[in-house]
């Protein structure tokens, strides 16, 4: 048994997240929020593995072949769209702050407070 | 008839990409029509399916995609009367803000009309799914519109960083959502909420189990803004234009609420539910610690939106604390209290943009007497600020005593205290604000002035006169507020509906076998109406004294004055937690899910 | 906070949190060994009931239709919220918004970048159009194949021509094909009705096994999300183009 994936996962979590914590770029943290949607990805396909499968499209193998879990992957790719259009989103608002506040450093931004 | 519940959310997605079409035509009230025109559609598709589900849940398999021998194909929503009432609620509301949006904004194109619907839709099918994933997917679409229309006025830089600050931790909430969402899924292999329960069910609740109840709720948490996960929603709720603030304050907040209840008793409560005290413990907890910290936050406000932010956030606590005592009682209650608190935050809201619309200005020291011409709007402050303090007989009053009692069934004798403060608190930041703008009572504060003059600008401000589209729906939601403590069968329906929430053995069957068992006869719970008057009355006496106190700070003894000013500085520490910073807030949602877990870790040892 | 409060703060947390990951994940079943039931029984029977030899096509369009009829609505809602987000401001149209750093000229496109990225274009829509088609039948499909496609259109501006870019692919052509797209998903769901069945109910022939017109509704969904994301993706590039290339574009012009 191999727990590496899981452990990418949980590392991979935890690693954007500290990368948001300590941002001091709005682009930066967007791109570590992504990092932490990964290991979503990650946690999802690894539940749906299997030793000795293959991917789950039976253009030229056998019906009966071993295929891996085919609901894990359609929910990754969804989450990976809703990946995109959210950094895109925020990315949005990155710029429009920079161009309000003239800075992206999250340190100097001080408007919303108490 | 049999095919509502798909319209409850082609329709308003359907509405909106049309609408696309509406913007590059650029007529501006040809898209004010067709946008109120199929927000009103939702509520009718939304209304007809919560008289339908009274009868018995509505399972509606997309694609036709029938369970084959109890597994579930496709997706299914399973539609109970907590879920249509609030798809109800939403859509209801959406329709009022879209007509006051009429005339609020000047320079709208239709994007601002087709993401509120899109926003309408995805509020819509998170109530009214039975997909855990699918309900992920709900709150992402939720999420993405929402976060777009808090940014909306971008010519400010308050607004984009509020934005940001919503979207970053809600899109982390989400991230904590699908994790325990995988978890579950490596365990059962299966996504549908009935058949997640019916796997779940009997087994031993190990850690997985804990670990992915722990990661869901902590994820709904985020939505809710439960303390330490609240950082976000009075940055977001203060920025958002007015109409959208009753979308955000009066559904959104709640449907993390409802999630959780959701997923505890068709998912978890077949494995965790022997263990449900120590869940309650926890659960309650958080809600009071919420609800009292946001009391107090609200009452340092002086941004009127900033103080019904707090005031959501608070009441939210309230809902938690009624949620989490796992009872049907307890249910019961908070949907009464969520209908009925709705009502009144939309009041305000819709309040807060008619003196925006006209002054250009929501905040209570700029305002100060300023509002002696719209004696009108000072009954809607007033009505509002009571509905907070929960004043008999304002509906409000009803939803807290039902929660009261059931609380102190459970043995949570001094939980009617933690109500009063958190109601009436609430309840007295808006009516001082009332007394100063309207009655021009209190200090002016000339001071900050000039600083931050001219913030919230999302409405042109000084118009002499306020347009008729946007009193009435403000005045409908305040007449409203009264209807479910004067209703008599509103308590007894809401009380059966809790009922049958937390029947999971029929819920099961009726998504996975497509069988609804009969209802149970409902036992009749003696309530005594008379405590919850009393304590109605106390906290609404409380509210109104506190915030004369408030008002006539200058004159207080001195000697009150002094022994109040160690408090200050432990309010300050309080207020410079809420830093603005995005970092600050990740960091407290980080240890906030970890002590969360190791809560419910102790709990469900 | 502080910085220093800040970090001690997090790292408390993601101790605490890793604790949890550890024992949730320990729960899990052992890597790569037990299937899951729902992934196998929707492995066994697509290709039966849909016609449709990618099972994964046949879950995301079909089986599980919905969720991916809200994923194109959150792509479509975040391309209109971005449009509201980077609207021109009053202030933007009075005072120009100028180049941060002036000496900055850009650089002239080389005739290999030019001719090869140019060259590119043909292949690339041919390509993205192949994966669109066989979605149902090979890996690919709508998603997959509208980024293809929204690539072919990018090399255009890779290539040096923003202006082209923009004349090829203009926003409100983009807009609107994108809410077309948005608007097309609903409307087989609908159709599924109107045939009878239920939103979203298979309406089309299932064909034969293999083909290109096989699998019912899928192609034509694959076809609708296509279209969604290649424009989706055009406009979102050309949205922040438009903040960066603005400033050059009057030069030119």
């Amino acid at each position: 048994m191999t727990v590496l994936p899981y452990v990418v996962a949980a590392w991979l979590f935890l690693i954007g997240l500290y990368g948001i914590v300590t941002s001091r770029n709005l682009i930066h943290l967007v791109t570590c929020l992504a990092v932490t949607q990964s290991s979503t990805y990650l946690l999802l396909l690894a539940i749906g593995y299997q030793e000795d499968a293959t991917a789950p499209i039976f253009g030229d193998i056998p019906m009966d072949a071993e295929v891996v879990d085919p609901v894990v992957q359609a929910m990754t790719l969804t989450d990976g769209v809703v990946s995109v259009t959210v950094s895109a989103l925020l990315l949005a608002l990155a710029v429009q702050t920079h161009k309000r506040a003239g800075t992206l450093d999250p340190n100097a931004l001080r408007a919303l407070r108490g | 008839m049999t095919e509502l519940p798909a319209l409850a959310v082609a329709v308003p997605l359907a509405g909106a990409a049309a609408l696309v079409g509406g913007t590059l035509l650029k007529r501006r009230r040809l898209i004010d029509a067709v946008a109120v025109a199929v927000a009103a559609g939702v509520t009718v598709i939304c209304a007809l399916l919560l008289v339908e589900s009274t009868r018995g849940p509505i399972v509606y398999w997309f694609g036709g995609w029938e369970p084959d021998n109890g597994l579930a194909l496709g997706i299914s929503f399973a539609i109970d009367p907590i879920g249509a009432g609030l798809a109800l609620l939403a859509a209801g509301l959406a329709t009022a803000a879209l007509v006051f949006s009429w005339r609020y904004f000047d320079a709208i194109g239709g994007l601002y009309h087709v993401l509120l619907l899109v926003f309408l839709a995805g509020m819509v099918g998170f109530t009214l799914t039975g997909d855990l994933f699918n309900m992920f997917v709900f709150f992402e679409l939720m999420g993405v519109s929402a976060f777009a229309l808090t940014g909306y006025k971008v010519e400010e830089s308050e607004p984009l960083q509020g934005a940001l600050n919503f979207g970053v931790t809600n899109v982390i909430g989400a991230f904590l959502i699908l994790t325990g969402l995988a978890l579950l899924y490596g365990r059962t292999g299966v996504l549908n909420l009935a058949q997640l329960g019916a796997a779940l069910q009997g087994t031993e609740a190990d850690g997985l189990v804990v670990v992915a109840f722990v990661l869901l709720v902590a994820g709904f948490f985020i939505k809710s803004a439960m303390v330490p996960f609240h950082f976000w929603l009075a940055d977001a709720y203060a920025v958002a234009p007015a109409p959208v603030c009753v979308l955000l304050s009066a559904v959104m907040s709640e449907l993390g609420i409802y999630a959780i209840a959701r997923v505890y008793w068709s998912v978890f409560e077949g494995a965790l539910g022997g263990q449900a005290p120590g869940i309650r413990v926890v659960i309650v907890g958080i809600g009071v610690v919420t609800a009292l910290i946001a009391a107090v936050m609200c009452f340092l406000q002086r941004r009127l939106k900033r103080i019904l932010a707090f005031a959501t956030m608070s009441h939210a606590g309230l809902f938690v604390v009624g949620v989490g005592l796992l009872t049907p009682a307890g249910l019961g209650g908070t949907a009464v209290y969520v209908v009925a608190d709705a009502l009144v935050k939309a009041t305000l809201f819709l309040a807060i943009g008619i003196l925006l619309h006209r002054y250009g200005s929501g905040d209570e020291y700029h305002l100060h007497g300023r509002g002696r011409e719209l004696p009108w709007a000072g009954l809607l402050f007033v009505i509002g600020g009571l509905g907070l303090a929960g004043l008999p007989p304002l509906g409000t009053s009803l939803g807290k005593s039902l929660i009261q009692q059931e609380a102190a069934l459970l043995g949570y004798s001094w939980m009617p205290a933690v109500f009063m403060v958190a109601s009436a608190v609430t309840g007295a930041a808006v009516l001082r604000a009332a007394g100063r703008i309207f009655l021009g009572r209190g200090t002016r504060d000339d001071s900050v002035r000039t600083e931050d003059e001219d913030e919230e600008t999302e409405t042109s401000g000084g118009e002499g006169r306020t347009p008729l589209v946007m009193v009435v729906p403000a005045a409908l939601f305040a007449l409203l507020s009264f209807a479910p403590g004067l209703i008599p069968a509103f308590e007894h329906s809401t009380t059966e509906a809790a009922h049958r929430f937390q029947d999971r053995q029929a819920y099961q069957s009726a998504v996975l076998q497509g069988v609804s068992p009969p209802l149970p006869a409902l036992v009749e719970q003696s309530s005594s109406p008379l405590k919850g008057l009393v304590s109605g009355v106390v906290s609404g006496v409380l509210a109104i004294g506190l915030a004369l106190a408030a008002l006539s700070w200058g004159r207080l003894p001195l000697a009150l004055r002094r022994a109040a000013s160690p408090l200050a500085r432990v309010l300050s520490g309080l207020r410079n937690l809420h830093s603005g910073h995005i970092g600050d807030y990740v960091a407290w949602l980080t240890a906030g899910l970890a002590a969360l877990g190791g809560m419910f870790a102790l709990a469900l040892r | 906070m502080s910085r220093r409060g800040r970090l001690f703060v997090f790292v408390a947390g993601a101790l605490g949190i890793s604790a949890l990951f550890v024992w949730g994940f320990s729960g899990l079943p052992d890597f790569g060994v037990q299937p899951s039931v729902y992934g196998e029984q929707l492995s066994e029977r697509a290709v039966d009931e849909r016609h449709a030899t990618n099972v994964v096509a046949a879950t995301t369009f079909d089986y599980r239709g919905l969720d991916t009829m809200i994923e194109e609505f959150i792509l479509f809602s975040a391309v209109i919220g971005i449009l509201l987000l980077l609207r021109a401001q009053r202030d933007e149209e009075e005072d120009a918004p100028h180049d941060m750093a002036e000496s900055r000229r850009p650089l002239p496109t080389s005739d290999a970048v030019r001719v090869f990225g140019l060259g590119l274009i043909g292949p690339t829509i041919l390509f993205g159009t192949y994966v669109v088609a066989h979605g149902h039948l090979t890996p690919g499909g709508g998603f997959q194949g509208g980024v293809v496609l929204a690539s072919g259109l990018l090399l255009v501006y890779l290539a040096g021509e923003f202006l082209s870019f923009e004349r090829l692919a203009p926003e409100k052509l983009m807009e609107a094909t994108e809410a077309v797209a948005a608007w097309t998903y609903v409307a087989v769901g609908l159709a599924g009705l109107v045939a009878g069945g239920l939103f979203l109910t298979n309406f089309l022939p299932l064909g034969r096994i293999g083909d290109v017109f096989s699998a019912g509704m899928i192609p034509l969904i694959n076809v609708a999300v296509a279209l969604e994301v290649a424009a989706a993706f055009v406009l979102l590039s050309d949205e922040f183009l438009e903040q960066a290339v603005l400033v050059r574009k009057r030069d030119r012009s």
